[in-house]
């Protein structure tokens, strides 16, 4: 029965099976070999990476070197800095022809100080890069109408937060990702506001399929130490989904109640 | 020739948009280029022209999540 549960049990984005529930964002890491051993203890295959305009006095960033020459890894280019769909289509285009990866987290937040995200720029951006063949991954609000138009339009997988993107506030959204996970025929990954592998246990044994963290382990004090923990933590909450959770009620016994220590008269 | 590069003004000896990518000490694999709005992807790098006034773009991955 266990084997049964363990097997088969793929998240599936855009036609690639992928045995791991745990994506993993790369900023915010001290350097190249923290972030690697993170990536690696996290078993993660899926990461995100950002763009940005090559300056003069930085012109590539070292840290992601190691990360680009690792063929095992799926890149995952984020339109973090779009403010418009137009501006983010345009981003993933560039992306893709950097890596050559059909994978794109669509990330449209035009306010720094909340970086939520703008559902109404987010969905003509997915709309026009399902249609273009991307592998599309909103990150969106918490929002159970606008998931199923997403999916409506092709992407694959919805992205709603938990909570604000680096505020490690958790699953502030829980009642809305359960209504999100219910109608949905495509995986929902958490994405933003995870600060603990409880969390992290929490969204799966919720239905998530997948979560996608990264200021929860950049900054721990030891981060592959902690994207070990993460990764635990989801294979945890998701084998407790597969098996069922019991619901909960009044107290029931769990040992048999018959009186027979009791001395009578 | 002067161009805008990243959105700011550059004197150049570049001809093409390859000698422009390696006179700015940049891994010509690791970069992305737009110009005039029109992604140049590699295989065209050092046929395309470089004019007066035109508008380049070098992107480059960097950590992000």
């Amino acid at each position: 029965m266990l084997n049964d549960i363990d097997n088969h049990d793929a998240l599936v984005l855009g036609g690639q099976a992928f045995a791991s529930r745990l994506l993993l964002g790369t900023g915010k890491f001290a350097d190249a070999s923290v972030m690697m051993r993170a990536v690696q203890a996290a078993g993660t295959q899926l990461v995100t990476v950002a763009l940005r305009r090559c300056d003069r006095d930085r012109p590539h960033d070292a840290l992601l070197e190691p990360l680009l020459s690792r063929k095992d890894l799926v890149l995952m280019p984020n339109t973090s800095g779009a403010r418009t769909a137009a501006e983010a289509v345009r981003a993933a285009y560039i992306a893709r022809d950097l890596c050559g990866s059909r994978f794109v987290k669509v990330e449209i937040h035009p306010n720094p100080h909340h970086l939520m995200p703008d559902a109404i720029e987010t969905y003509e951006a997915a709309r026009q890069l399902a249609r273009d063949g991307f592998v599309v991954m909103p990150y969106m609000p918490a929002d159970p109408v606008l998931a199923k138009r997403l999916e409506e339009v092709g992407c694959a997988s919805v992205m709603p937060l938990g909570s604000a993107i680096g505020s490690g506030q958790g699953l502030a959204t829980a009642e809305l990702l359960r209504l999100i996970i219910r109608d949905a025929r495509i995986p929902v990954i958490v994405d933003a506001g995870l600060r603990s592998p409880a969390q992290a246990a929490a969204a799966l044994e919720l239905g998530c399929a997948a979560v996608l963290v990264n200021t929860a382990i950049a900054v721990a004090g030891d981060p592959p130490a902690m994207a070990e923990a993460f990764a635990q933590a989801v294979q945890a909450g998701r084998k407790a989904f597969r098996a069922g959770i019991m619901t909960t009620g009044e107290a029931s016994a769990t040992s048999p109640l018959t009186a027979f220590l009791r001395h009578e008269g | 020739m002067q161009l805008i590069v990243n959105g700011e003004p550059c004197q150049t000896q570049a001809v093409f948009v390859l000698d422009l990518i390696l006179e700015r000490g940049l891994v010509p694999e690791r970069v992305a280029v737009v110009h005039n709005d029109a992604i140049v992807p590699a295989t065209a790098r050092a046929q395309t022209r470089l004019v007066e006034g035109d508008r380049v773009e070098l992107l480059a991955f960097a950590a992000g999540g």
